[in-house]
């Protein structure tokens, strides 16, 4: 009998959609609403400074979990808007899209959400976004010098 | 897209990469030694077998959901269910029971039939006082401390002090609802 360890990441990322080069933005959160990863590829216009920016990111996500949970059809319980949830309670979005862009979201039970904002012709990122969350396991959470809940270098 | 059902225990672990189970109970023996050499009081390495384990087990809650498919659970006895049969199956090969509810659901016990902790383990007269697998508590404290909840886990049943099985409470103290992390005036 053996144990332990080592990985199943899935041999190649999954296929996406559209063209390659549509991707603008990724942000890795955690629960305390650390940006432990910015990276950025095709974002021509800035406004703000990146904190700020990573805190309205968050702010955003978090503000239309919970609207899309008071929103639900389908739960009968719920409290009022903006209460705090407990884990397990309510549903969330997977994206949204807007004229310019669009907005792929992936949040693990432990708190971890995972944001692509790519161009909007772009398809399906679920399996994309598990693909990523995979990998933050492999090379993250399982690199021993890494500290948990400190930024991503 | 429809959703990805859970992978089981067994699923998961045969997919995985392991070390001999021997080299890994022997490496575990190996620290529980050191640390009783180390720190001399048998407390104080049931204290720091547990805060490894906790130290463990918040970053082992990725490492399962990532695998496990597992989405969030509805209440306490679900959670308590998967951890017996999709967590302990997946990282150390076997299945867990859930036994001794009490009446509001929040405690529980689980018991392992089968520990490959502990073989070739004898407790000497000097450690009697030691739970040789306290990091096990500690990993599942630690883990169910990331997804928001409070636990308590303490031994009941030890087979190395003469028990008939292992037995784990587990506690809810209490589940944390997700806040908003920033202050206004930030």
């Amino acid at each position: 009998m053996q144990f332990f360890g080592g990985s199943d990441i899935s041999p190649s990322p999954p296929v996406t959609t559209g063209s390659g080069d549509n991707g603008h933005m990724m942000y890795i959160f955690n629960r305390n609403g650390v940006c432990l990863l910015y990276r950025e590829w095709n974002r021509p216009l800035k406004t703000l400074d990146a904190q700020q920016d990573h805190k309205l990111m968050f702010g955003l996500l978090f503000s239309l979990k919970s609207f899309t949970a008071k929103m639900d059809p389908t739960s009968v319980e719920k409290g009022n808007l903006g209460l705090p949830q407990l884990p397990g309670q309510g549903c969330s979005f997977h994206s949204f899209r807007t004229n310019t862009y669009k907005l792929s979201f992936m949040e693990s039970p432990s708190g971890i959400k995972i944001i692509l904002v790519t161009s909007p012709k772009t398809g399906d990122l679920r399996e994309s976004l598990k693909y990523i969350y995979n990998l933050y396991v492999e090379y993250v959470v399982k690199n021993p010098l890494y500290t948990p809940g400190t930024p991503i270098r | 897209m429809a959703p990805i059902a859970p992978r089981s225990g067994d699923a998961v672990f045969a997919n995985v990469e392991r070390v001999n189970a021997e080299l890994f109970t022997l490496t575990y023996g190996a620290i529980v030694r050191q640390l009783l050499t180390d720190l001399e009081e048998v407390e104080e390495v049931n204290k720091q077998l547990d805060q490894m384990g906790y130290n463990i087990g918040i970053r082992l809650i990725d490492e399962f959901l990532a695998k496990s498919n597992v989405s969030r659970c509805v209440d306490f006895k679900e959670t308590a269910e998967v951890i017996a049969k999709v967590g302990f199956k997946m990282f150390l090969g076997v299945s867990a029971s859930v036994t001794n509810w009490d009446a509001d659901g929040t405690c529980c016990s689980l018991i392992l039939e089968d520990n490959p902790l502990v073989d070739f383990v004898e407790l000497p007269d000097t450690c009697q006082g030691l739970y040789y697998c306290n990091v096990l508590s500690g990993v599942i404290r630690g883990a169910l401390e990331m997804v928001s909840m409070k636990t308590e886990v303490t031994w009941v049943r030890d087979m190395l002090r003469g028990d008939d099985a292992y037995e784990l409470k587990v506690k809810l103290l209490k589940q944390v609802p997700e806040e908003y992390p920033y202050k206004d005036d930030e």
